[in-house]
């Protein structure tokens, strides 16, 4: 990523796209203090897996939050109160994915502390939560845009999976402070308000072929009002 | 149009795009896949799609086979057996019959590629040749539900698997300690397939007039699975009994003859008992024929795979990619297929099987949604396209232990 955010800093703005591979870690949870214990040790490539890959599996729907901890944690251990409580974590916030794990920590711990009794609930053997960890690859597609006209068409042809890379990886996998796109525009083309308005969206509650539409509505707005 | 051009209007031309780039940084690579068979089985099915496709990509891919003599078959059809849980005896006669074969092979075999991709148990212990063959790397790939697999003939296979470089698992259920890397890459289905293109309305006809059903008369539930015990065909007519209460429809239940399986006979003799000579079921024992198999997919109104255990189902992708709704138990590999309420149904029972059967008749605007979030999922994570793309990034990944690797 260092040499695509080094190009993105110039004038162009090159697309990136990111596809991943699952790798199985063998590490496996079958109650939510086994859960625990591993979340605090698992790699961080396996926090991120679990707290985004639905978003690129689910592209155009959004059956569940994305989030595999909340969503095992309701649906193997009937906590519902908690599982909630981990869907609803604000995962725009955190910049790094250490402090979205640290979060995580926190709210689990805390409510074992409220609730003791949660640690007797086991998940039956088919449903025991299995530690995937994400490695991705990023590598350049062929676009490239020079102005906010270009950009605007080149989002409506790129693979979401471009998207993605672009708003939520280089941001939070690759601890940066803004998404790439809201860099660009900000520093190289000087377009402060649009950078502004991409960066206040929270991401994670659209599905990735809305995320597009609204991003290109925000830019098409742009584009027309500096026409007129 | 080259095969690849075929999938563009279905996955997209940004996602074929991102498989020609994929293929341009293996450029000089030698793939070699070996497996114990030409034809038949599941293994020789995707290697025979996948192949042309890669080879069309620019990527130089072969495909070798494993000589074999058929106690040698014999005993690695006990070592399938008891991968998948199974009571099988693999006595030391056996295993000297597995180790003999496999010393000749290692002996005989023509092996040459830079990534050798190693399918299932019967070729695993190829692997002696990796020594010898310093600049390559080696993948097993594990087409077996090994969730449960029986301790001794595991422990043994590991001997090998502990030599390569990579293992790929179709479930996360699958993964075991072990020292290679572990890739979780699901199966997938070929749109194009005789099973999953579209038909005619002559081939409907003629498959619908060859098992005499008509599918104008009563609303259409199907499961489509070998008759085996782990496949519920018995739960699935107690569903049916459960829904004909309350709404008129047929069942019909369609299953091929495996020939390596003596159960077929038994199970079926069970079927016709609990079907009872009700005219509204239909229990066929039919030839593998792929196309059939499509045809009676579309003309159901739902479909059931009511499974006591699975490696992974891939009839329910093919279900799904025909916009299908479906009722399936949520074993093995179907939970990563459907999510609950939302591109079909998934059960734990034969009552939940009837509820969710009754309430899909019931409601055919909701079952046309649950199919059609179903079909879309699969165009998004079960094709052939998806499968080609994560082997790709596995043969690119060999090389680096990193979680961002930069191409």
């Amino acid at each position: 990523m260092a040499e695509s955010a080094k190009k993105n800093n110039e004038k162009s703005f090159r697309f990136y796209t990111r596809l991943h591979l699952r790798v199985l870690t063998g590490l496996k949870a079958s109650n939510i203090e086994e859960l625990l214990d591993l979340i605090k040790t698992v790699s961080g490539s396996s926090i991120y897996y679990h707290t985004h890959h639905f978003l690129q599996q689910h592209e155009q729907l959004s059956p569940e939050p994305p989030n595999d901890f909340a969503h095992w944690i309701a649906n193997a251990l009937n906590e519902e109160v908690l599982a909630e409580k981990i869907a609803s974590i604000d995962t725009i916030q955190y910049h790094t994915i250490r402090a979205l794990r640290n979060e995580i920590i926190r709210v689990i711990r805390d409510y074992i502390r409220e609730n003791p009794r949660a640690k007797s609930r086991f998940a039956s053997p088919d449903k025991v939560f299995h530690f995937i960890k994400s490695v991705s690859f990023i590598l350049p597609t062929p676009y490239a845009a020079k102005d906010l006209k270009d950009f605007l068409n080149i989002l409506k042809k790129v693979t979401t999976n471009s998207i993605y890379f672009h708003m939520f990886e280089a941001r939070l996998r690759l601890d940066k402070e803004t998404n790439d796109f809201s860099f660009w525009l900000g520093t190289s083309l000087k377009e402060v308000e649009l950078a502004k308005k991409i960066m206040s969206l929270d991401p994670y509650t659209y599905t990735m072929e809305d995320l597009r539409k609204k991003l290109i509505e925000i830019v098409e707005k742009r584009v027309e009002n500096v026409k007129a | 149009m080259s095969r690849l051009d075929r999938y563009e209007p279905i996955v997209g031309k940004s996602r074929i795009d991102e498989l020609r780039m994929l293929a341009g940084y293996l450029k000089g690579k030698v793939i070699q896949h070996i497996n114990s068979t030409a034809v038949g089985g599941g293994v020789a099915e995707i290697l025979s799609k996948i192949l042309p496709l890669m080879q069309e990509l620019g990527v130089n891919t072969q495909w070798d086979i494993i000589k074999g003599s058929p106690d040698f078959f014999d005993v690695t059809k006990s070592i399938h057996n008891a991968l998948h849980g199974k009571d099988a005896v693999i006595t030391d006669k056996m295993w000297k019959i597995f180790n003999d074969v496999s010393r000749q092979n290692i002996r005989e075999m023509n092996l040459y590629g830079d990534i050798m991709f190693i399918h299932d148990p019967q070729p695993i212990a190829l692997i002696k040749r990796k020594s010898g063959m310093k600049k390559s790397k080696w993948i097993w790939r594990c087409h077996v539900d090994v969730s449960a697999p029986d301790r001794k003939v595991w422990d043994f296979l590991s001997n090998f698997i502990d030599q390569y470089n990579a293992a790929i698992f179709s479930s996360a259920h699958f993964s075991h300690k072990m020292k290679p890397k572990q890739v979780f890459i699901s199966p997938s289905i070929d749109p194009f397939s005789d099973k999953n293109r579209e038909v005619t309305q002559k081939e409907i006809d003629a498959v619908l007039n060859k098992y005499k059903i008509d599918p104008h008369q009563k609303p259409i539930v199907c499961q489509i699975s070998r008759y085996d015990a782990l496949k519920d065909p018995v739960g699935v007519i107690e569903a049916y009994k459960m829904v004909k209460k309350y709404v008129d429809c047929q069942l019909v239940l369609v299953g091929n003859r495996a020939a390596d399986d003596p159960e077929t006979d038994k199970i079926y003799g069970q079927v016709l008992e609990a079907a009872g000579g009700d005219p509204d079921i239909h229990a066929l024992l039919v030839e593998d024929i792929p196309y059939e198999i499509n045809v009676l997919q579309r003309v159901s109104d739902v479909i059931v795979q009511k499974s006591i255990r699975e490696g992974f189902a891939l009839t329910v992708s093919e279900a799904l990619w025909k916009a299908k709704p479906v009722v399936a138990s949520a074993v093995g590999g179907i939970p990563l297929q459907i999510k609950h309420k939302y591109g079909g149904l998934l059960c734990h029972s034969i009552e939940g099987a009837a509820f969710s059967i009754k309430q899909l008749l019931n409601a055919p605007e909701y079952a046309r949604k649950l199919g059609e979030n179903g079909k879309e999922h699969i165009r998004q994570n079960f094709l052939l396209t998806r499968h080609i793309r994560e082997y790709m990034l596995l043969f690119l990944s060999l090389h680096s232990d990193s979680g961002v690797v930069t191409l």
